[in-house]
């Protein structure tokens, strides 16, 4: 029953983000050029969304589906790795204008060389796991 | 969403060699499930909610990459010099989906999450964290779309 509750948001999230053009390469290069609302609209409106029902989860301790404490951990503390990982990432997906989530929309879809990307992206989380120890963090 | 990277590394029996990815990957099932909807959702979403997939693009960004040479700008889903086909005869662009790909996934793990688990996750839970990457990812992006990226076209 939890499966199945996972597949549905998996396909809810998949439909929104190719009916929201979110996963089109064309849409994040439109995106950097600060030339359109689509994305940040797409993502602002997520965020309000976010906002509210994070911190209402949060203040009014709301329980989850199956009745168990919903407990999200801060992130931990930190600056070095969120910047530099984060402008690693913002180079790659400015690049391939795929974030991890739309790779597989797109497979779905039916882009083939997309599967470059996810095979790529795996390989590119394969040699930070190896080499994290020697990273600043 | 970029932690499912790190289950398929596991998966791949990477956690033989490599401590990070030494955990029980049963934890993250859940994960994949939605990752998997992800693209069950795209094929729906591509082949049966779709008419015509062509992206409305602002004309200036429709002129600009027509003038970089990707000439169906505002006309498909996906350029399709880097994801039609032709691709896979094309080293060039092979090639920039492969350093892209391993950027995205490199850079992900680096930063603990991407759009989803910092842009929406974590900023909706008011991390600063999170604020850090997301500007890490304007200051990455905003290099290649305005500085790299007309010179690789």
């Amino acid at each position: 029953m939890r499966t199945l509750l996972y597949f549905i948001i998996g396909i809810v999230f998949g439909i929104t983000m190719f009916k929201s053009e979110a996963a089109s390469w064309f849409r994040i290069y439109e995106m950097f050029q600060f030339n359109s609302f689509h994305m940040y609209g797409i993502i602002g409106s997520a965020l309000v969304f976010g906002v509210l029902i994070t911190q209402a989860i949060k203040k009014f301790k709301i329980k989850s589906f199956h009745g168990d404490t919903i407990e999200i951990a801060d992130k931990e503390k930190g600056i070095k790795r969120y910047l530099y990982g984060g402008i690693v990432f913002g180079l790659g997906w400015a690049l391939a204008g795929a974030c991890p989530g739309p790779i597989f929309t797109l497979i779905g879809a039916g882009y083939a060389p997309i599967l470059v990307v996810l095979v790529s992206a795996t390989l590119g989380t394969f040699v930070y796991g190896r080499i994290k120890d020697k990273l600043p963090h | 969403m970029s932690s499912n990277l790190r289950t398929i590394c596991t998966l791949c029996g990477a956690g033989k060699s490599t401590t990070f990815f030494d955990f029980d990957w049963k934890s993250q099932r859940w994960n994949l499930v939605v990752v998997f909807g992800a693209l069950v959702g795209g094929f729906f979403g591509a082949h049966y909610l779709s008419t015509d997939t062509a992206v409305v693009l602002n004309s200036d960004v429709v002129n600009q990459l027509q003038g970089l040479g990707i000439h169906d700008a505002g006309k498909s889903y996906m350029p399709e010099r880097f994801f039609e086909n032709i691709v896979w005869t094309d080293w060039k662009s092979l090639s920039l989906l492969v350093v892209g790909g391993f950027m995205v996934g490199f850079g992900a793990r680096y930063a603990g999450g991407c759009t989803s688990g910092h842009a929406i996750s974590g900023l909706s839970n008011l991390q600063l964290p999170s604020l850090i990457a997301v500007i890490g990812f304007f200051i990455g992006g905003l290099l290649m779309n305005h500085f790299i990226l007309p010179y690789l076209l």
